[in-house]
């Protein structure tokens, strides 16, 4: 099977009031695949099914399924906080704890009951490799994360989501805080991402979308309305709405 | 360096474009070559390959405007694809011009050629070498070359002159000889105009690299 999630007839409701309707797509693993659409269209909504984020909302509600590796995330007997472990997000705002740089990135494993210092030394080493930070803090390690730029801490967050080990990355507008040269660091990282891990982005900045990602997804009150090759969509996508969007005529 | 991937991407362009240039300059040398040899099924596989690259012109253009819209590249990165949409457009037109010689082998077929080849492959050798400068001059960013290369365009308008007056002669001498002469006239024609597209090819890299639309080479007309 080469897809990390196949979701099916998905509807969500926040009380009586329907957020996504009938949502059908199928994620590729290791490929980066984003969501477009104007505000409120449910794109973050829509992510955030991915890994049970929603369930925090009190009027939540949802029918379909949506598959992850061939399981069902919402049938009754799964484990929640599992299933966030393998699917990790960073958020619109860069959210480190207020400790040091090693210890944000060791967080996680520390809840694991990870205690062995040289495995997680080894461990916080690797994901701030892969974060494309370590040499900007190799030195300073034990300094307070929020120390550090933006960008940086940005970055720090990919790297504390990536330290335990998921299998996907949920990116909720990683960028809309940074300026452009942290956002073509952090849009050159999710293109190295995708080596190992299966991506999923939502981004509102639709040039974006177009520069990191394999596929796209256009949403459009609550209706994904295309999902094609990047590409495709944004030389010839098929529906006159994405096109509408994309060339901002609409929106 | 940031944006790796999309560096690479416009890179590879690149490389499709050189690709391609070597493609239409065999289709250039094989067609004279199969002239000169009177090999009509060489002329034959010009023609047939020249469908490779139209495909080809149209896989490029299609990446570039995929980068376009995904990319959105700006500044020198927007002019070298501008460039290389306007230049694979003329090397696909080059590529019609050996496909159009090579025709013009099959029409003259077992017939005689109505004089020895000396400034016909000449013409082909200069717009072989000329082609292959100015792809360097592409890749180089060169400038300085590629305004030379348009001034050496006149070297070609000279050749076909003599060619075309040789041939009228011909004609003129001995009216039996007028079929003959007429195919090699189109086809030093065709040489001649592969040669403008080269200078057309030069005015683009000099737009790439300085930001600056110029035609290189006024007519003298």
């Amino acid at each position: 099977m080469n897809n990390a999630f196949n979701i099916e007839k998905l509807n969500v409701f926040y009380g009586d009031k329907p957020a996504l309707d009938d949502v059908n797509m199928e994620i590729s693993q290791k490929a980066v695949t984003a969501v477009i659409g104007p505000s409120g269209c449910g794109k973050s909504t829509f992510i955030r099914c991915l890994n049970r984020m929603n369930d925090l909302i009190p009027v939540f509600r949802l029918e379909g399924s949506i598959k992850f590796n061939g399981t069902d995330i919402y049938s009754k007997d799964i484990d929640v906080i599992d299933i966030r472990r393998r699917v990790g997000m960073v958020f619109q705002k860069p959210n480190p704890f207020p400790k040091s740089i090693y210890e944000n990135t060791a967080y996680g494993l520390r809840i694991q009951g990870i205690k062995n210092k040289s495995r997680l030394d080894g461990i916080v080493e690797a994901s701030l490799k892969k974060a494309a930070i370590w040499d900007e803090v190799k030195d300073r390690l034990h300094q307070s994360a929020l120390s550090l730029s933006g960008g940086q801490q940005q970055r720090l967050c990919i790297a504390r989501a990536i330290a335990v080990e998921p299998e996907i990355i949920l990116f909720d507008e990683p960028c809309s805080a940074l300026d452009p040269i942290a956002t073509a660091k952090i849009e050159d990282l999710i293109t190295k991402l995708k080596d190992d891990y299966t991506v999923v982005i939502v981004t509102h900045n639709m040039q974006q979308a177009a520069r990191v990602s394999d596929y796209t997804g256009f949403f459009m009150m609550g209706k994904l309305h295309e999902f094609d090759i990047t590409k495709k969509i944004f030389t010839a996508p098929s529906n006159k709405m994405t096109e509408d969007y994309i060339t901002g005529r609409f929106g | 360096m940031t944006r790796e991937a999309y560096h690479k991407a416009l890179k590879e362009l690149e490389n499709e474009l050189l690709t391609m240039g070597e493609m239409v300059a065999k289709a250039m040398k094989d067609s004279i070559e199969a002239l000169k040899t009177r090999d009509m099924e060489m002329s034959k596989k010009i023609i047939k390959d020249d469908i490779i690259i139209n495909k080809k012109r149209f896989e490029i253009e299609e990446r570039c405007l995929q980068m376009i819209a995904t990319q959105q590249p700006m500044a020198v990165d927007l002019r070298t694809i501008a460039a290389i949409l306007s230049i694979i457009a003329d090397m696909e037109r080059m590529g019609d011009h050996a496909e159009g010689n090579a025709k013009i082998n099959l029409l003259i077929g077992s017939e005689p050629l109505v004089k020895p080849l000396i400034d016909v492959p000449r013409m082909s050798e200069k717009g072989l070498s000329m082609l292959d400068r100015v792809l360097k001059a592409f890749i180089n960013r060169d400038a300085k070359t590629a305004r030379a290369i348009c001034d050496e365009d006149d070297e070609v308008d000279a050749l076909y002159e003599q060619i075309y007056r040789e041939l009228l002669f011909l004609m003129i001498e001995n009216p039996k000889k007028i079929e003959g002469a007429t195919y090699l006239i189109w086809l030093a024609h065709n040489l001649e105009r592969i040669a403008d597209r080269v200078t057309n090819i030069a005015e683009r890299v000099v737009f790439m690299v300085t930001g600056k639309m110029e035609e290189v080479n006024v007519s003298k007309y």
